[in-house]
């Protein structure tokens, strides 16, 4: 897995997916690659500027991103940098289109991202599972405990390194 | 010997007295996690003011068999096996939202039939889903006649499922490029008998139920979400259709050919328990529509599998002459077909609401990695919000109303 995948066959573009055009302009130092493929779009973030994107995404009339589908956590291998990506899957009721925003996060141990409980309230679990299963924190959560495996349980069951079983 | 230090588990600390600066006393009060209204094996951890909630704390996990751990060591054909164990009561569902991904991840069409049968099926499904949520619901709340009913009807919906694929529960018949096989001869009959027989029995439990002067007591104006704050917590399914936001996967992003079915996604103003339990029983209507219209279509034979290389085993009589077929055959059969690398996310409207799949592939025969996004999960962290003010017996009664499957929660 490399830091930009590329698609080796192309399907016609859903008119699902978001314009992104408006976002390519306004926040040029924050998002480092637009990724259009399998008719969706992934917009690859820096850390450093995702509140304020997400933030942006949230209100911005035309774009309208009020439903947080999903925060999904991927681990890229134990000796892999960026070791960790964590996606979000954006869903604008009011017109009706996604956006996948994606962040690599570098280190094992500075494996941290910006909490995203102020601007949609699913977050709360959904970032509490990724913490669970991958050790990624989240800053200023609310809440951030272990949600599905017990409290005193050591080890991130869904990393590369976890073995299927025997641990 | 040095003294250790005792962890006490939360669980075993049920009932716990502590001074409260009003002079009052809050309790605090272990619901479940084997408890017969928590569907499962969901614990609540509720903090009483006499019979009043303050706190409720959702402790899940029990059931954690990590299946999306589980999915990522399965080839590709083989996770579905895995994914219809997740949400039981909705297998066909689940089975279809991951296939439909990895499909729209191959760049493959599926068969106009195979369309027209995953629609049928994972419609049947959602109608013996909700009678399963009918009968325990209404049960919860005292009305025990109507469970019966429900079941014997949800029987007949299963015994059809069995016909087709020798299972109850885990069909596993929906494979990646259409079906695992075409439906036997004696199917469309038992359809048809069931569809004919099922508004009567509808009509009859409705009046058990919906007209009960009693029940609508238990579910008007309990556990109110507002429209905002259910689209801030990410209820979908019926949970948010209750409160009155129009949104229905199948209508607002049609997949397995959807658009070409006329039904009505019913919504209702509510925002209570007495509204979402309105929005399923509309459902259990549609579903029959959309159950006749896809019957009809399916009456003409047809390949209910794509014939890409990669998903159709190859000819007997071409084997028996080629040995490159042949070797195909091996292959495929041994070591699994790959799929290209990249990521797609693909939701479907399960019958608790929008389940996705966040498929990643690095170009092997196995998934990298499969993230599921649970409907009962997300409408389940709402819970709080949805009973924190309310009665203890109310909570049993919102339990019922978001329809949580403790296996799709916890996966």
């Amino acid at each position: 897995m490399s830091e930009n995948i590329e698609q080796t066959h192309s399907v016609k573009k859903h008119p699902r997916y978001a314009d992104v055009s408006l976002i390519r302009k306004r926040f040029n130092g924050t998002v480092q690659q637009i990724i259009e493929a399998a008719g969706e779009v992934t917009l690859i973030v820096r850390r450093e500027g995702l509140e304020e994107l997400m933030a942006f995404l949230r209100a911005e009339p035309s774009l309208r991103f009020n439903y947080l589908s999903d925060i999904g956590g991927v681990d890229l291998g134990e000796f892999a940098s960026p070791r960790f990506a964590v996606a979000y899957q954006l869903y604008s009721l009011v017109h009706n289109h996604r956006l996948r925003v994606k962040v690599y996060l570098k280190e094992e141990d500075d494996a941290h991202l910006p909490t995203m409980f102020k601007l949609w309230k699913t977050a709360n679990w959904l970032e509490r599972e990724v913490y669970d299963m991958f050790g990624v924190k989240f800053d200023n959560h609310p809440d951030l405990r272990r949600i599905l495996m017990p409290a005193d349980y050591d080890g991130y069951p869904l990393r590369k390194d976890f073995p299927i079983k025997g641990y | 010997m040095q003294a250790r230090e005792i962890i006490v588990p939360t669980s075993s600390v049920s009932m716990l007295r502590k001074p409260d600066p009003l002079g009052d006393t809050e309790m605090t009060v272990s619901l479940g996690p084997q408890h017969p209204s928590t569907h499962g094996v969901l614990r609540l951890e509720l903090v009483l003011d006499g019979e009043t909630v303050v706190k409720a704390t959702p402790d899940i996990g029990y059931l954690h068999t990590g299946i999306e751990k589980t999915m990522e060591k399965e080839k590709w054909q083989q996770v579905v096996t895995v994914t219809c164990r997740m949400d039981y009561l909705n297998s066909m569902g689940n089975d279809l939202g991951f296939c439909l991904a990895v499909e729209k991840l191959m760049g493959i069409e599926v068969p106009r039939r195979a369309e027209d049968l995953r629609v049928l099926l994972t419609e049947l499904n959602r109608l013996s889903s909700h009678l399963v949520w009918f009968g325990t619901h209404a049960m919860d709340l005292g009305a025990m006649t109507a469970f019966f009913y429900a079941f014997t009807e949800r029987e007949k919906i299963l015994d059809i499922f069995e016909c087709f694929s020798g299972q109850r529960l885990h069909q596993s018949c929906i494979v990646i490029g259409g079906l695992r096989y075409d439906v036997p001869d004696n199917f469309i009959q038992l359809v048809r008998d069931l569809l004919d027989r099922f508004p009567k029995f509808f009509d009859e439990v409705k009046r058990l139920v919906t007209g009960n002067k009693i029940f609508q007591r238990r579910t008007m104006g309990v556990g109110k979400i507002s429209k905002e704050d259910a689209i801030d917590w990410g209820l979908s399914g019926p949970s948010i259709r209750g409160s009155s936001v129009d949104w229905d996967v199948r209508k607002a992003e049609p997949y397995s050919g959807y658009d070409r079915y006329d039904f009505k996604v019913p919504v209702y103003h509510g925002c209570d328990v007495w509204s979402r339990y309105l929005v399923r029983m509309d459902e259990m209507e549609e579903s029959w529509k959309i159950c006749n219209q896809a019957l009809e279509r399916i009456k003409e034979p047809g390949p209910v599998l794509s014939d890409h290389p990669k998903l159709k085993l190859p000819d007997r009589e071409l084997m028996k002459q080629h040995i490159d077929v042949m070797i195909h055959h091996f292959l495929l059969a041994s070591e699994g077909f790959t799929v290209p690398i990249g990521e797609v996310y693909q939701s479907v409207e399960s019958a608790r609401g929008e389940i996705g799949f966040y498929v990643v592939s690095d170009g092997t025969e196995r998934p990298y990695r499969v993230r599921v996004r649970a409907p009962s999960f997300v409408n389940l962290s709402a819970l709080p919000t949805m009973v924190e003010g309310s009665l203890l017996a109310d909570v049993v009664a919102v339990i019922g109303s978001i329809d949580i499957v403790l296996g799709d929660v916890d996966r």
